[in-house]
């Protein structure tokens, strides 16, 4: 069977409630496409999210949807995904929900391996509770609960995916949409947890936060989009490139300083070591471009496959056929 | 649940030390006779030598045993012991045979290492599977180290140190048994006189060996409930905590859902976990998750999945997993919570028994959030009651809280194994044909009858939908704010779960049941109330006795089966929960208390004591 899908077939009849210009439409619509690029049938999807505005989006899918409560999501959608292995389970969570109250969940599902795909829509602010910090706002940062600025520093969502041991982690912006739907698409196919965060505007309560490096103006030189087997370059004209400094990474112009493209590096999205990786994932668009699409994608063990080999091989070695042949099979004596 | 569970406890404890000759067993049982005497305990003690003074070590003609019967009304040793330590595996060995059926087995597992086996004559690496011992019922702790690690600063010399090992299983026993360590320091004391740095390192290693058994939650019951019914088939040995899971699973046979729990340990409750988590050769999924929000939180997306979704915890988890049951409430899906309650509040008393969370249970959700609360009354009943919680989790669509407690958890009991037909079938309330056919269906239709909204499982064609923790429309299931709706929503909750007393037992009465007085329990007081009725008739005080298994909803003749007595007795381990909720519901009826918070099952001598204290002022 090889149905085809269409973006409208992931739609629902539903009015989007999100403020005008907020980034979750983008995300939303490209949602919508990557799914029907994947093929999976709406019915055999389900997207499950916590709370927040991020977390409203289920209701604009054609698929199965859970809108939970704030931050549990990633462990309803790991019960959810053992309990029915072949159902595609999309997370939606934002930067509150998924790494505050939901940050111990987020860790574990990404520890465990669980396939799930967990898109992490990043504003670095509350909108739904009108406008606070949250832990990926920058220190020093000034909001309603804030007023002379944080002082704390906040979670680089990568490095904890990769402190959790993570092996898929992509990255896009709302206003990339080809990306992000490349970045979803390869998602979806990473057989495990897959961290996709997406840098989303706030239009009503942190307007602007990722413009110094998503602004049409900046963005060819403060990005730098990764994709597996080619070299790592970017500029308007693809002019600069990444090399090997030592142990870390420096960015350079191609023919300037004595740096040909033979030293600019190919991207290895693939390799189990997540020490370049982390690198990459690191790069905030300041000395260096942050890095956009794919970052890491990396097989290991899932431990939904993993379960359902394990129940199937003690079943195959000590199976019994029901609970009534276990106990007997156990110490009973009968009274007449 | 006429039938009649007698709690056989209190009047004696028979403890068995054994090891090689050399590791001061006698000392190890003296010490602890001398303690129970000291209690008040009548005691009798049979010390069992060996032949040789000094057999090989380790070999099975070197053990030594010492058995020691502790109790009220004590005339022999006892010809079985309820908990049996062994220091070693020719120990084991020798004295198995001495164990009663479900007894606790505390070994040095140090000990058992591969040489040790072989001087034994073990034949396989694993002792316990040669000896046809349940591993449940071993405590494995690691007591030589233990001792070395209390004494690691003391300079003593290796042989002194070893000789202090039955110390640690004494201080252990201590624990397990309430003993407080005085006395017997004062027994080492006074062995120990003209050797100060023996006692004082006896000293240490017994309170190392009381420490640990605190630090590890370790606790036997000293109950046995048994069911005076003989009806013939072929019985096992259950605890209720077994019992519990065996409910569970029978209930996903009957149901054909795939079994699913989520749930992260906790005193008294790991027991299910580790039991679900051994039946993968059934097909269960048992998941041990980060925390207990975590293990409702998976077992709730376990259900929207389709499957027979549990989490099971004590009152602190149950505490936690509030958010994520009212969720379970407002989304309708059937989700089954197992509470084995302990002392409260806070960590409170995690190895002893109460009966303090049934208020959490009606009522600890934000909202108005009804659900469906039973508390099985046995550890035999926790099978019924677990099977009981899924049918009505199941068939009304609902969040079903089940208490049980560290008594009937731990409590164990001969049980009749179920024949296969005996459980009827769990129907879970699918999708209508005809609805499905006419496009009318929306996650919110129900059933006219109970109320139970259908399930629409994930995967299926056509079905797909949403829902989540926000109000929604009555008729089309989406999100709604409007506030005629939202009244009608929470009546319509709050119906459903009222409906469920159609599809319940009714409240029997026992024992006299003319008498003026009705004495009234519920859970795992069962047993003692029963025989305190019982022992109440046969003085000539005529005593009726009703036990609540169904508490939210009521059975359906609860004010009925009340209002026939002059008086209601409720006898409780909390400071009236169930008398309160029975009040409010029944405002009209004379209902007085008994109550005990102490961490400890009631005695039958108590309440007999204070019933009639009641029929005198009455």
């Amino acid at each position: 069977m090889c149905q085809s899908y269409t973006a409208a077939d992931y739609k629902n009849g539903q009015s989007v409630r999100w403020c005008p210009g907020c980034g979750d439409h983008a995300i939303l619509n490209t949602l919508h496409k990557a799914m029907a690029t994947l093929g999976v049938a709406p019915h055999r999807t389900a997207v499950i999210s916590g709370i927040g505005c991020s977390s409203r989006l289920p209701y604009y899918m054609n698929t199965y949807g859970f809108h939970t409560i704030h931050g549990r999501a990633a462990a309803i959608a790991t019960g959810f995904k053992i309990a029915n292995p072949e159902m595609t389970v999309w997370q939606i969570s934002g930067d509150g929900d998924g790494l505050a109250i939901g940050g111990n969940h987020f860790i574990h599902a990404v520890r465990r391996n669980i396939d799930i795909n967990i898109l992490l829509f990043n504003n670095k602010i509350y909108g739904l509770t009108k406008g606070q910090y949250s832990p990926t706002s920058p220190r020093g940062f000034v909001s309603k609960s804030s007023p002379y600025g944080t002082v704390e520093d906040p979670f680089i969502p990568a490095e904890l995916a990769f402190g959790a041991r993570g092996n898929f982690f992509g990255r896009s912006i709302d206003v990339e949409l080809a990306t992000s739907q490349e970045v979803l698409v390869a998602a979806a196919r990473h057989k495990g947890t897959s961290v996709v965060e997406i840098l989303q505007n706030c239009v009503i309560f942190n307007n602007g936060i990722h413009s110094e490096i998503t602004d049409r103006a900046n963005r060819a030189e403060r990005t730098i989009h990764l994709r597996h087997g080619e070299k790592m370059l970017f500029g308007a004209n693809n002019e600069r490139g990444l090399v090997q400094d030592g142990f870390l990474l420096k960015a350079v112009t191609i023919g300037e300083d004595g740096y040909t493209m033979d030293d600019v590096l190919v991207h290895d999205a693939h390799t189990p070591s997540n020490f370049l990786h982390q690198q990459l994932a690191m790069m905030d668009g300041r000395e260096l471009p942050l890095a956009i699409g794919v970052i890491r994608d990396v097989d290991a063990p899932t431990y939904t496959d993993t379960l359902e080999e394990q129940i199937a091989h003690v079943r195959s070695h000590k199976g019994h056929a029901s609970l009534r042949d276990m106990i007997l099979a156990g110490s009973t004596w009968e009274v007449k | 649940m006429s039938e009649k569970h007698l709690v056989k406890t209190l009047d004696k404890v028979v403890v068995r030390f054994s090891g090689d000759s050399g590791d001061g067993m006698q000392l190890a049982g003296n010490i602890f006779t001398n303690v129970s005497a000291a209690l008040g305990c009548r005691v009798s003690t049979f010390p069992d030598y060996p032949a040789e003074i000094r057999a090989p070590q380790g070999s099975l003609s070197g053990v030594s045993g010492f058995q020691v019967c502790v109790g009220r009304d004590v005339h022999t040793p006892g010809d079985e012991c309820d908990v049996l330590v062994a220091m070693n595996p020719a120990a084991l060995k020798q004295n198995i045979r001495f164990l009663r059926r479900g007894g606790t087995v505390i070994v040095d597992i140090d000990s058992f290492r591969e040489a040790d086996l072989r001087k034994a004559l073990f034949a396989t690496d694993d002792a316990f599977a040669e000896l046809g011992i349940d591993s449940n019922c071993v405590l494995q702790v690691p007591v030589t180290q233990m001792t070395r690690d209390a004494l690691a600063d003391t300079g003593l010399d290796n042989k002194s140190v070893l000789k202090c090992r039955n110390i640690f299983a004494l201080g252990l026993v201590c624990w397990l048994f309430d003993r407080p360590l005085d006395e017997a320091i004062a027994h080492l004391g006074s062995k120990f006189a003209r050797k100060p740095a023996i006692f004082e390192a006896n000293r240490r290693v017994l309170q190392a060996g009381f420490d640990y058994g605190h630090n590890v939650h370790a606790s036997v019951s000293t109950y046995r409930i048994e069911s005076e019914s003989t009806r013939p088939g072929v019985y096992t040995d259950i605890n209720g905590n077994t019992a519990t899971a065996w409910g569970l699973i029978m209930a996903s046979e009957k149901s054909g859902l795939p079994l699913f729990l989520g749930s992260y340990p906790i005193t008294p409750a790991t027991d299910i976990l580790h039991e679900l988590a051994k039946r993968k050769d059934l097909g269960v999924k048992a998941v041990q998750m980060e925390d207990e929000i975590a293990g409702v939180c998976s077992a709730i997306g376990a259900a929207f999945a389709g499957n027979l979704a549990v989490t099971s915890t004590s009152g602190p988890g149950l505490a936690l997993k509030s958010e994520g049951i009212g969720l379970a409430v407002m989304a309708e899906l059937p989700l089954v919570v197992i509470d084995v309650q302990r002392g409260g509040p806070s960590t409170g008393l995690p190895t002893k028994t109460e009966q303090t969370d049934l208020m959490q249970a009606l009522y600890g959700r934000n909202g108005e959030s009804p659900l469906v609360v039973l508390a099985a009354s046995t550890p035999t009943d926790c099978f019924d009651m677990a099977f009981e919680a899924c049918r009505l989790a199941v068939e009304h669509m609902t969040p079903v809280i089940l208490l049980t407690d560290a008594f009937i958890g731990n409590g164990a009991s001969a049980w009749r194994v179920p024949e296969p037909d005996e459980y009827p079938a769990i129907r879970a309330p699918r999708v209508p044909d005809a609805l499905r056919e006419s496009g009318t269906w929306q996650p919110f239709c129900r059933d006219e009858a109970t109320l139970a909204r259908y399930w629409a499982v994930p995967g299926t064609e056509g079905l797909a939908h949403r829902i989540g923790g926000l109000e929604k429309d009555y008729n089309s299931g989406a999100i709604s704010t409007d506030a005629a709706n939202h009244e009608k929503m929470v009546e319509t909750r709050r119906e459903k779960i009222a409906r469920v007393a159609a599809d319940i037992p009714p409240l029997e009465v026992m024992c006299d049941t003319e008498a003026d007085t009705l004495l009234v329990g519920w859970g795992g007081t069962c047993g003692h109330l029963h025989s305190a009725a019982d022992e109440l008739c046969a003085a000539g005080q005529p005593t009726a006795f009703a036990h609540f298994r169904y508490i939210n909803p009521l059975p359906a003749n609860t004010a009925e089966v009340l209002r026939r007595y002059k008086r209601v007795v409720v006898a409780e381990l909390n400071s009236g929960m169930m008398a309160d909720w029975l009040q409010c519901h029944f405002p009209d009826v004379d209902i007085r208390r008994i109550n005990k918070v102490q961490g400890q099952p009631f005695l039958v001598g108590e309440l007999v004591e204070r019933m009639t204290a009641i029929a005198r002022e009455a």
